[in-house]
C-alpha cells in the first residue's frame, strides 16, 4: 500500500511538493483517512455511515492476467469469428429459466436507496442489451418492471413490500442471505430517503431511521431454507428460478449449504460490492475479496457435481470486459454490477464535482448514498435532485458501458481461443502476486506455483 | 352451498393441490390427510374456502390473498407467513413465526403459538387464544397481535407501529417496547377483534403495548 499523499493538491493548497521539500512524511498507521476517521468519532459519538463497497487495496481481478494463445493454443479472428455470450440461469428446476444475452447481471438495488428515475433507467438500460436487473430491499416498482425483460425479485429479511402478486410477476426469485459489503449485518435506511412513497412501499413511517433485519423471520438454517424455497416454487407453480445470494464469508460451505438448500442459482458477493448505507468498519473488516470468494464456490460446485447445472453469479468490485472474462475463467457463469452500473448512470461524474465538494466530497470520492443529496440524482428520493437523472439517457450509457464490456470479455475469449464466454477455463490465467495466485488458485506468472495448492 | 371438492393428500401431491387451487375450479375445498406436509394451500390468490382436516407442517396458506383457510389441527413454522387478506384460522396450536410479515387479513390461532409470533408483521390481524412463545412481534411494523393468555419474554422487541394486547403475562418487554395506555377506541377494536375470531373476553382485562419510538432514529444515545 502506497505511503504517499493521493492528492497532488490538498485542501489547504500545500502541494505534495511542498512537503516532500520539508521532509514531511505520512504515517502509514495514522494515515490522514484515519485521523480524520478518529475527529470525527471524537467530534459526533457516532460510527461512519457510508455507501460503496470496501475501499482498501485488495488482492483483485488486476492481479491476474491471460495467457493469449501462441503455438500450444489456437486463437479466434477477432470480429469476425464467432464467440457467444448467451447464458441460462435457473434451468435446474423452473420451468422458465432466464435466458441472457449477456452474461453481465444488474445487482439488486432498492427503489429507497436509487431513485424511480435510477431504477428505470437500469431496466431501460439492461433490456437494451437483453440482460437482467434485480428489485433490492422495498418491493418491486412499476417503473422497473415496467422497463425491465427480465426482473430478478429479492426475497429479503425485511420482506418490505413483498407480495405474492409481485412475486408472480417476477421473472426469478432472489433469496438474499446477505451482501458482501455486510455479510451478517441487515440494511439500513437513513430518515431523509424514507419519504412518503419509499414508506408506503414499505409499511413504515415516513421520515425515520429505517433498520432491515439481517435474519430472516421464519427461517433458520439450510434446513428450513429448504422448506422456504419449496413454498416460493409452490406459490409460483415452479415457474421461475430460485437464486440464493449470500456475501462471501465462509463460501465454500455456503455454497454447499445453498445447493443443497434447492438454489438453481447461487449468487456470491465480494466485500468490494457496495452498499447503499453501512457502517465504515462493516464494509472494510467483515467478508472477503471476490477474487478468494470464486475458486471455494466453484470448488463447493465442483464437489457436488453441479458446475454449471447450478449457476454462480459473482459480483463485487466487476469494472471492465477483462473482470467479467476474469470471473468467468474461474468458473462463474455470470456477473452482477452495481457500483460499476450507478457510474455509468453518471454518479460520481466530473461535472457535478463543485456540489460534491461542497458536500464535503469531491467526483471520484462520493459515497454518501446514505445522506440522499446525490447531486446526479442517483441515491436520492429528493424529487428535484432525482429529475435530473434522464431516465432514457441514463439508460442508453448503461446500454454502452455494458456492450463494451461484452465486447472486452470477447476479445480476451477470442484471444484465448474460445468460441463461448462460458468456455474461459482457470487455466487460461496467471498472477501477478502471491496473495493472488492462492486465493483465484492460478499458477504465478512464469511459474507452476500455485501456493497452497 | 355445494360440497366441497375433496383433495385428498395420502393419494394427491402438495404441487397438484396447490396447482388446483391456483386456478381453482370450485369455491370450496376440504383437504384429507396433509401428513405434516409443507406449504399445504400456499399461494391462494382467491376468495376460495379450504379446510384441511389434520396437522400441517411449514408455511400453511403461505402469502395468503383472500382464501378462507382452516387448518382442524396443529400448524408448524410460518402459518399465513406474508398473508395479504383473507382468513387463517388454526384450530390448534401453531409453531414459530405465525404470521410472519404478514400484510393484511385474520390469522386466528385458537390455541396457543410459538416463538416469534407476529415477527415483521405489517398490517395482518392475529388473535392467539392461548399463549405466545418469546420474541414475538420482533420488529413489528404494522397491524393487532392480541394473546388472551401470556406472552413470552422480549416481546415487542424493536416493534415500529403494530399494536399488541395481552390479557395475561407478559415474561419481559424487548427493546423499545412499552405498557400503554388503553383508550376508548382500543377497547372498541380490540372488541371487534375478538368478535371477528369468535372469541368472548371482555376487552378490559387485556392491557396494550407498542413503541416507545426511541429507536425510530439512529444516536449514540441508543444503548439497545
Amino acid at each position: 500500500m502506497s505511503t504517499e499523499p493521493t492528492h497532488p493538491v490538498s485542501g489547504d493548497g500545500r502541494s505534495s511538493d511542498y512537503r516532500h521539500s520539508r521532509g514531511l512524511r505520512e504515517s502509514a498507521t495514522f494515515d490522514r483517512a484515519t485521523i480524520a476517521g478518529i475527529q470525527r468519532a471524537a467530534a459526533t459519538g457516532v460510527y461512519d455511515i457510508r455507501g460503496w463497497g470496501a475501499k482498501r487495496p485488495l488482492p483483485h481481478f488486476d492481479d491476474l492476467l491471460f495467457l493469449g494463445a501462441s503455438m500450444s493454443r489456437y486463437p479466434l479472428e477477432g470480429y469476425r469469428e464467432r464467440c457467444d455470450t448467451d447464458i441460462v440461469l435457473g434451468d435446474r428446476n423452473a420451468r422458465s429459466p432466464l435466458h441472457l444475452a449477456t452474461p453481465v447481471t444488474i445487482a439488486g438495488m432498492s427503489f429507497g436507496a436509487l431513485s424511480a428515475q435510477a431504477k428505470e433507467a437500469l431496466g431501460r438500460g439492461a433490456s437494451e442489451v437483453g440482460t437482467s436487473t434485480t428489485t433490492g430491499d422495498g418491493g418491486m416498482t412499476p417503473e422497473e418492471r415496467g422497463q425491465s425483460t427480465h426482473l430478478v425479485y429479492q426475497y429479503l429479511p425485511s420482506r418490505y413490500g413483498m407480495n405474492p402478486t409481485d412475486l408472480r410477476k417476477a421473472d426469478a426469485i432472489e433469496i438474499v442471505l446477505g451482501q458482501g459489503a455486510k455479510p451478517g449485518g441487515g440494511g439500513m435506511l437513513l430518515g431523509q430517503k424514507i419519504s412518503e412513497r419509499v414508506a408506503g412501499m414499505r409499511t413504515l413511517p415516513a421520515g425515520i431511521d429505517q433498520r432491515s433485519a439481517c435474519r430472516h423471520p421464519d427461517w433458520t438454517g439450510p434446513d428450513d431454507l429448504a422448506i422456504k424455497i419449496l413454498e416460493l416454487r409452490e406459490i409460483t407453480d415452479w415457474e421461475k428460478p430460485v437464486y440464493v445470494k449470500i456475501g462471501a464469508s465462509r463460501t465454500y460451505y455456503d455454497v454447499k449449504l445453498a445447493v443443497a438448500s434447492g438454489a438453481d442459482v447461487v449468487v456470491v458477493d465480494g466485500m468490494q460490492g457496495g452498499t447503499a448505507a453501512t457502517q465504515d468498519v462493516f464494509i472494510e473488516h467483515v467478508g472477503i475479496p471476490t477474487l478468494a470468494a470464486i475458486p471455494q464456490a466453484v470448488q463447493a460446485l465442483q464437489e457436488l457435481g453441479l458446475h454449471r447445472r447450478v449457476q454462480l453469479i459473482v459480483s463485487g468490485g466487476i469494472r471492465t470486459g477483462a473482470d467479467v472474462a476474469k470471473a468467468m475463467a474461474l468458473g462463474a457463469d455470470a456477473v452482477a454490477i452495481g457500483t460499476a452500473a450507478l457510474i455509468a448512470l453518471g454518479d460520481n461524474d466530473p461535472r457535478y464535482a463543485e456540489e460534491y465538494r461542497e458536500l464535503g466530497s469531491d467526483a471520484g470520492f462520493y459515497d454518501d448514498f446514505q445522506d440522499g443529496r446525490d447531486p446526479a440524482g442517483i441515491t436520492t428520493q429528493d424529487p428535484e435532485l432525482a429529475a435530473r437523472l434522464d431516465p432514457v439517457e441514463g439508460g442508453r450509457r448503461l446500454a454502452n458501458y455494458l456492450r463494451v464490456l461484452t465486447l472486452e470479455a470477447q476479445t480476451i475469449a477470442r484471444a484465448c481461443g474460445k468460441a463461448h464466454l462460458q468456455h474461459l477455463e482457470p487455466e487460461d490465467l496467471v498472477a501477478l502476486t502471491i496473495e493472488a495466485a492462492a486465493m483465484a488458485r492460478v499458477p504465478l506468472a512464469g511459474t507452476s506455483w500455485i501456493p497452497g495448492a | 352451498m355445494n360440497e366441497p371438492v375433496v383433495v385428498d393428500l395420502a393419494t394427491s401431491s402438495v404441487r397438484a393441490l396447490n396447482a388446483e387451487l391456483h386456478a381453482p375450479g370450485a369455491k370450496s375445498y376440504e383437504v384429507r390427510s396433509p401428513q405434516g406436509a409443507h406449504a399445504i394451500a400456499a399461494g391462494v390468490d382467491s376468495e376460495i374456502t379450504v379446510d384441511v382436516r389434520g396437522h400441517v407442517g411449514y408455511y400453511a396458506a403461505g402469502m395468503n390473498d383472500g382464501g378462507r383457510i382452516t387448518v382442524h389441527g396443529n400448524a408448524g413454522t410460518g402459518v399465513a407467513e406474508n398473508m395479504m387478506s383473507g382468513t387463517v384460522r388454526v384450530t390448534g396450536d401453531a409453531s414459530q413465526s405465525a404470521g410472519a410479515t404478514a400484510h393484511g387479513g385474520l390469522l386466528v390461532i385458537e390455541g396457543s403459538a410459538s416463538m416469534r409470533c407476529g415477527i415483521s408483521m405489517k398490517g395482518v390481524d392475529i388473535v392467539v387464544g392461548g399463549d405466545i412463545g418469546p420474541m414475538s412481534a420482533f420488529m413489528a411494523q404494522a397491524g393487532r397481535l392480541v394473546v388472551c393468555g401470556n406472552a413470552g419474554d422480549d416481546l415487542g422487541d424493536s416493534i415500529y407501529e403494530a399494536r399488541i394486547y395481552v390479557r395475561g403475562t407478559v415474561g419481559s418487554l424487548g427493546a423499545d417496547c412499552v405498557e400503554k395506555q388503553m383508550r376508548p377506541e382500543h377497547l372498541t377494536e380490540l372488541r371487534d377483534l375478538l368478535a371477528e375470531a369468535g372469541l368472548d373476553h371482555d376487552p378490559a382485562q387485556f392491557r396494550r403495548y407498542g413503541s416507545a419510538r426511541r429507536l425510530y432514529h439512529f444516536t449514540s444515545g441508543n444503548t439497545y
